[in-house]
């Protein structure tokens, strides 16, 4: 293989642009393995506001201050994330606000952990719950149109939406190195 | 048996503690008059964007005159300063104002650094602190306990930070809101007194697109 033939694009490739062509300016996020390519991207892009966050649902009130000043934006997180945005949803579902998350999984496939299962086999329920929309990636080939058109569900039709990226898509943790 | 006697000696010190700074704190004459910090806060306010946290603040800023520009919170406790980044990092033209109290800002204490590394200068956060949660029957806050949030903003790295105890540093508070040169965080020291709660619109899809529109965006 030549030095500057391009890399196969993975899932975790597509991510960043896909959000971009849907024209979110801001990323807020807590850190994650599973979406590290997206944050490194967004870090870097100087068109894109991303913000770190201490914890999940700090994002939930980020996005809807950034969509009542005109702008789109997206949370990445973890399962275990979902957990920490419970009572805040109430602000996408009172005031009907966008939310566009991406969901990371554990505990739903070949968890090595057993301490992951417990938040990881009720993140959908959770959600669905909550009033978000949900809908699931286990292939890399359903994560860019699964992106697509819950972007178009929730800045189109101001509803809450998510993408949960399935381990089974990530691939098992490693655990013996 | 030792051990047993020494956590029952300290914890009815801790007791007489709390005590102590409930009849203090609980004194309705400590402190500024939060109605009317925040009125002279939100005078000559042109097109200053405001954020409320959920309970008194919210019936404070309603009680000052309800607005266009004004997002008022009802749930989400914790989330007052974080829409108000949001607001602030998507209209950087724009001062941005989040009024809210202890109780809700503890709540959220984490976005204090999420905001500090974020380095807006066009977002100020007042805490309207009487030290006690008033909503749920004025249980002392932690605030209410010493901890001092303006230091903790401090800390976490805020361009400006004050602990406010008269209308004079109100007032100039106000003007460097208006300066839209810093991030400022000011803990305001008001008293505990009931005020009658003014009540605002708690259909959140109305105050959404009412101040998405009056910022020139369509309703979706």
């Amino acid at each position: 293989m030549q030095d500057n033939h391009p890399l196969p694009e993975t899932w975790q490739d597509e991510v960043f642009p896909i959000l971009k062509s849907v024209n979110v300016k801001h990323i807020a996020y807590v850190p994650d393995a599973g979406h590290s390519k997206a944050i490194k991207a967004a870090n870097t892009d100087v068109s894109i506001k991303s913000v770190v966050l201490t914890t999940e649902e700090e994002g939930l009130g980020y996005l809807a201050g950034a969509w009542l000043g005109g702008d789109r934006g997206a949370l990445l997180l973890q399962y275990s994330g979902v957990g920490n945005c419970i009572n805040t949803l109430a602000l996408q579902s009172c005031a009907r606000f966008p939310l566009l998350m991406l969901v990371t999984m554990r505990g739903d496939w070949a968890e090595f952990n057993p301490w992951q299962n417990p938040m990881g086999q009720n993140t959908e329920e959770i959600l669905t719950r909550m009033g978000v929309m949900i809908w699931r990636a286990d292939k890399s080939e359903d994560v860019a149109p699964l992106i697509r058109g819950a972007a178009t569900m929730a800045f189109d039709g101001d509803s809450a939406c998510a993408v949960i990226l399935g381990q089974r898509l990530i691939g098992e943790k490693e655990w013996n190195n | 048996m030792c051990r047993y006697s020494w956590a029952a000696t300290n914890w009815r010190k801790r007791v007489e503690q709390l005590d102590d700074n409930k009849a203090s704190m609980q004194d309705e004459n400590i402190g500024l008059d939060r109605r009317e910090v925040v009125r002279m806060l939100l005078k000559d306010r042109v097109d200053m964007l405001v954020v409320t946290g959920l309970g008194s603040p919210s019936y404070d800023v309603m009680a000052a005159g309800d607005h266009d520009n004004n997002y008022y919170l009802w749930a989400a406790m914790g989330s007052a300063s974080t829409v108000g980044l949001g607001l602030a990092n998507s209209q950087p033209d724009r001062k941005v104002l989040v009024i809210t109290g202890d109780g809700e800002m503890l709540m959220g204490i984490g976005s204090m650094a999420t905001i500090a590394v974020q380095k807006t200068t066009n977002l100020s956060i007042v805490v309207l602190d009487n030290g006690h949660y008033g909503e749920t029957g004025m249980q002392l806050s932690h605030a209410g306990q010493g901890i001092e949030l303006d230091k903790l903003a401090s800390a976490c790295g805020f361009d400006w930070t004050d602990s406010i105890r008269s209308m004079e540093q109100v007032k100039l508070l106000q003007q460097r809101i208006h300066h839209k040169e810093s991030l400022n965080f000011a803990n305001v020291k008001v008293n505990s007194a009931n005020k009658p709660r003014v009540i605002p619109p708690r259909d959140g899809v109305y105050i959404k697109n009412r101040f998405r529109m009056s910022l020139g965006f369509k309703p979706g």
